[in-house]
C-alpha cells in the first residue's frame, strides 16, 4: 500500500505536470529547431510569436463568450484556436515578406537574420502589450478537473490523492495528435520530404526543383499554427502574462538545442527532457521517502536537490553540459 | 576634421537633444539620462569590442553587469562581523573545497587519457565534493541569514571606497567570462549566443537566491557613494554661495528678504542634486574617455589588425600562424570586464543593489540594440548608439503621448480607443525599438557611424 502511495505521490507531483509542461516547450521548440534547419536562423521572436497567437485566441474567445457559445465542459478556447492560427499565420507571412525575405535573397549570414529577428521580437511584444496589455490573464473556463484528489481517494482507497486537471488531458491530446500529423506531414507527403531535403542541402534541393518559396511559406505556416496552440495549451494551463511567455523563450531554445537544433523529432523530446529534468531535481522527495522507508530511517531535511529557485538554472545547465560533451545534440541535428 | 565631420554633427545632435530636455523637463532629468547614457556608452564599448573587433556573440551583458554590481556590494559595505563568527569559517572551508574539486578535476583531466574510467572518475570527485559542499555549507547559511535578517543576514563586504569596485567588478566579470568563454567559445555563432544568454540568466538567479552573499532579492541599499550627499551639501558654506553667485540674477529681483530666503533654499536644493548628477557625470566621463583612447589605441594597432583578420576570415589568420582561438579567449575576456565596469558604475550611481531588476532577456537585447544602430566596429558609433538608444528608451513615452494626441486629434477626449492608447504608452517604446532596429538593419546594415578602416 506504501508504495502505491508513493507512486502515485509522484505521478500526482512530478509526472503530471512534467508532463504537460514538457508537451507545451516541445511544440514550441518544434518550430524553433524547423526555423533553424529550414531558414537556418536562430529566431528569437519564439516566445513573443506564441503570445501573439495567444492573444488572438484570448481575444476570440472573449468574442465567443459575449454571443454565448461554448463548449460544455470543454473550454471555449479550443473553439478560438483556429481563428486565432489564422490571424498568427497571416501575421508570421506578412513578417516574412516584410522582413526576412529581403536578407534570405541577399543571403545575409545567419547571425544577421538572428539580429533581425530581435528587431521583430521587439516589434511584436509592443502589438501584444498594447492590444492586451502586460496583466497576467486567465480565460479558461469549462469543467477544471477530470479526476479530482479526493475522487480517486474514495475510489483507491489510498492516502495519496492524483488529480489530473482537463487542461493537461487536453494539452496532451492536442500535442499528441499535432504532432503525429506533423511528423506524417513531414515524413509521408511530397511537401513534407521537398522540406526535408531542402533543409538537408540547399543546393541539391534548388537543383531538384524544389520551390524554395512553397518551403519557406510552409514552414512559416507551421511555425504560426505550432506557435499559437503551444501558447495556448501553456496559457489554458497556468495563465497568460506576455512576460512569461518571453521567458519561455529560453527553455524553448534549450529544449530545442538539446535534442538537437533542426531536427524536429529531438526537439520534440528535448521538451520532454527539460521539463522532467527540471521537475525531478526542484521536487522534495521527503514524503516520497516517508512512505517507502521503514519510520527508523525516515529523512529529516527536505530531500530536495535543488531548491525550486533553481528551476531555470537547471535546464540552462543540462543545455550546457550537453553542449560541452554532444555540441549536435542528443539526437543529431545539424552538426555544428 | 573634415574625415570626422559625421562623428562631429552626431554627437552635437546627441547632446543638444539632451539639453533640449534640460530646457523642456528638467536639469535633473537631463542629467540622469546623460549619467545612464554614459553607462550604457561603457557597456556598448564592452560589446562592441567583442562584436565589432572580432564578430562574437556575447549575450551575457546583464550577467557581468549583475557581477559588476556584486563587486560594489563586497567592496563598499561593511563586514557583518557577527555573521563572520556564526558561519565564516565554514564559507571559507567551503571556498577552499570548490578549489580543491577543481584542482583535482583537472589533475584527473591531465594525467589519465580520455576513457570511460576517467568519465566516472570525475562525476564521482564532482558529486561527493558536492555533497560535502552541501553538508559544510547548509548550516553556514542558515546561521548567516538569521543574523538579523531585517537589515543584514549576509557576510557583507570589505568596507572599502566604492570606487575600488569598479576595477574588482571588471575582474569578477573577466573571471566568470575566462569560464565561459573555455566551455562556449568552441561554438557557432548564434549557439554561443544562447549559451551566453542561458548562462547569465544562471548566474543572475544565483545572485538572486544566494541570500548569504548579498541579501538577494531583499535588496541591499545605501551604498557608499564617491560624491557628497545632497544633504550635507545643502548646510555648506562654499556650495550656498555658489549657488547665490549662479542666481544673482533671480535673486536680485526679489526685494523682500524672508522670501529671497525662501526662494535661494528652494535654488539650494534643486542644485544640489544637480550638482551630484554633474560629479557623477563627470567620474563616468573620465571612464568613458579613458576606455575609448585605450579602445581607440587597440583597434588601429597591429593587436586590431590581427582580430578585424580574424573577424573576417578565421581560416587564412589561422593559417597566418595566429592563434585564434587564444585571441577569442582574450578579447570575450576584456570585452565582458568592461561590462562589468559598467555594471559597478550602476550600483555606484543607483546607491543600491537590487538583483530582482537585472532582466537579462530585455537589457541584453537592448545593449545589442545600441551596438548594431551605432555602428559595430566603430568605438564612437557603438557610444553614440548607447547615447541615442538610451535617450528614446527614456524619452519614448512622452514622444509617443505626443504622436498619438497628434494622429487621434480628430477623436474626443472618451473615445474608448484613444484611451486605450494612451493607457498603453509604456509599450510603445518596444515598438520604436523594434521599428528602429528593422530599418537600421535594413537601410543602413553598418550602423549610423560605420565603421572606417585606416589603411596606412
Amino acid at each position: 500500500m506504501d508504495f502505491l502511495n508513493a507512486i502515485v505521490l509522484l505521478l500526482n507531483y512530478l509526472f503530471v505536470p512534467a508532463l504537460s509542461y514538457g508537451s507545451q516547450l516541445a511544440l514550441g521548440a518544434i518550430f524553433v529547431s524547423l526555423i533553424y534547419g529550414i531558414l537556418r536562423f536562430a529566431y528569437f521572436t519564439a516566445g513573443d510569436l506564441m503570445s501573439f497567437g495567444t492573444m488572438f485566441t484570448i481575444l476570440f474567445t472573449w468574442y465567443f463568450q459575449s454571443l454565448g457559445i461554448n463548449l460544455g465542459f470543454l473550454p471555449t478556447a479550443l473553439l478560438a484556436l483556429p481563428f486565432g492560427i489564422i490571424i498568427t499565420i497571416l501575421y508570421v507571412l506578412i513578417k516574412d515578406k516584410l522582413v526576412f525575405s529581403y536578407y534570405r535573397t541577399q543571403k545575409s549570414p545567419p547571425v544577421m537574420l538572428a539580429m533581425v529577428s530581435i528587431g521583430t521580437m521587439f516589434v511584436t511584444q509592443a502589438i501584444v502589450r498594447i492590444v492586451i496589455g502586460p496583466f497576467d490573464r486567465r480565460f479558461f473556463d469549462g469543467e477544471k478537473f477530470i479526476i479530482k484528489a479526493n475522487e480517486f481517494k474514495e475510489m483507491t482507497g489510498l492516502n495519496e490523492g492524483l488529480a489530473i486537471k482537463s487542461t493537461q488531458a487536453i494539452t496532451l491530446l492536442v500535442t499528441v495528435v499535432v504532432v503525429s500529423i506533423l511528423f506524417w506531414f513531414l515524413n509521408k507527403t511530397k511537401t513534407g520530404k521537398s522540406m526535408r531535403a531542402y533543409s538537408d542541402n540547399e543546393d541539391l534541393a534548388l537543383l531538384s526543383g524544389i520551390d524554395p518559396k512553397k518551403v519557406v511559406m510552409i514552414t512559416w505556416i507551421i511555425a504560426g499554427i505550432l506557435a499559437t496552440i503551444g501558447g495556448a495549451l501553456y496559457g489554458l494551463d497556468k495563465s497568460f502574462k506576455p512576460f512569461t511567455y518571453f521567458n519561455n523563450m529560453l527553455p524553448i531554445f534549450a529544449a530545442a538545442i538539446v535534442g538537437g537544433i533542426g531536427n524536429p523529432f529531438g526537439a520534440f523530446l528535448g521538451g520532454y527532457v527539460i521539463a522532467f529534468s527540471e521537475i525531478l531535481l526542484t521536487y522534495a522527495y521527503k514524503k516520497f521517502f516517508v512512505y517507502l522507508l521503514p519510520e527508523s530511517l525516515e529523512p529529516e531535511g527536505l530531500l530536495q536537490l535543488l531548491s525550486t529557485d533553481y528551476k531555470f538554472a537547471v535546464s540552462f545547465s543540462i543545455l550546457v553540459i550537453v553542449l560541452l560533451f554532444r555540441p549536435s545534440g542528443i539526437f543529431k541535428g545539424k552538426v555544428l | 576634421m573634415r574625415k570626422n565631420l559625421d562623428i562631429v554633427i552626431a554627437y552635437t545632435i546627441m547632446l543638444g537633444l539632451i539639453i533640449l530636455v534640460g530646457f523642456l523637463q528638467s536639469w535633473s532629468m537631463a542629467l540622469s539620462i546623460l549619467c545612464f547614457c554614459l553607462i550604457s556608452a561603457v557597456m556598448t564599448i564592452g560589446a562592441n569590442i567583442q562584436w565589432g573587433y572580432a564578430g562574437l556573440i556575447n549575450f551575457g551583458i546583464m550577467g557581468y553587469t549583475a557581477l559588476g554590481g556584486l563587486a560594489a556590494v563586497l567592496v563598499s559595505v561593511p563586514p557583518v562581523q557577527e555573521a563572520w563568527q556564526a558561519g565564516g569559517l565554514n564559507m571559507i572551508l567551503c571556498a577552499f573545497l570548490i578549489a580543491f574539486i577543481v584542482f583535482s578535476v583537472r589533475f584527473v583531466v591531465k594525467k589519465y587519457n580520455r576513457s570511460r574510467k576517467r568519465n566516472y572518475g570525475i562525476a564521482t570527485i564532482i558529486i561527493v565534493g558536492l555533497i560535502l559542499l552541501r553538508l559544510i555549507s547548509a548550516p553556514a547559511i542558515e546561521s548567516i541569514e538569521a543574523v538579523d535578517p531585517a537589515t543584514t543576514g549576509f557576510l557583507g563586504g570589505m568596507g572599502l571606497p566604492i570606487l575600488f569596485s569598479w576595477i574588482v567588478g571588471a575582474f569578477f566579470a573577466g573571471a566568470l567570462a575566462y569560464i565561459i568563454g573555455k566551455i562556449a567559445l568552441g561554438l557557432r555563432a548564434d549557439y554561443l549566443a544562447i549559451a551566453t544568454l542561458l548562462i547569465s540568466e544562471i548566474v543572475i538567479s544565483i545572485i538572486k537566491h544566494e541570500d548569504w552573499l548579498a541579501r538577494g532579492v531583499k535588496n541591499v541599499i545605501g551604498l557608499k557613494r564617491p560624491v557628497p550627499y545632497e544633504v550635507d551639501l545643502q548646510s555648506k558654506e562654499w556650495f550656498i554661495k555658489l549657488v547665490e553667485k549662479f542666481n544673482q540674477g533671480t535673486l536680485n529681483l526679489i526685494n523682500n528678504t524672508i522670501e529671497r530666503q525662501e526662494v535661494l533654499k528652494q535654488l539650494i536644493i534643486e542644485s544640489s542634486t544637480v550638482f551630484v548628477k554633474l560629479c557623477f557625470v563627470g567620474l563616468f566621463t573620465v571612464v568613458v574617455i579613458i576606455l575609448l583612447i585605450i579602445t581607440q589605441k587597440a583597434l588601429y594597432s597591429p593587436w586590431g589588425r590581427m582580430m578585424r583578420a580574424i573577424r573576417d576570415n578565421e581560416e587564412a589568420a589561422n593559417a597566418m600562424g595566429k592563434n585564434v582561438v587564444k585571441q577569442h579567449l582574450l578579447i570575450f575576456v576584456l570585452g565582458s570586464a568592461i561590462v562589468g565596469i559598467a555594471g559597478a558604475m550602476m550600483v555606484t550611481y543607483d546607491g543600491l543593489f537590487t538583483p530582482g531588476s537585472y532582466r537579462p532577456m530585455r537589457y541584453t537585447f537592448l545593449i545589442w540594440v545600441m551596438v548594431i544602430v551605432g555602428g559595430s566596429g566603430n568605438n564612437f558609433g557603438a557610444i553614440l548608439g548607447g547615447f541615442a538608444v538610451w535617450f528614446l528608451w527614456v524619452e519614448a513615452a512622452p514622444i509617443s503621448l505626443f504622436l498619438i494626441n497628434f494622429f487621434t486629434s480628430g477623436l474626443d477626449e472618451t473615445n474608448a480607443l484613444k484611451i486605450h492608447l494612451v493607457n498603453s504608452i509604456p509599450y510603445f517604446r518596444f515598438l520604436m525599438m523594434g521599428v528602429g532596429l528593422l530599418l537600421i538593419m535594413r537601410y543602413r546594415p553598418k550602423g549610423i557611424l560605420p565603421e572606417k578602416i585606416k589603411h596606412i
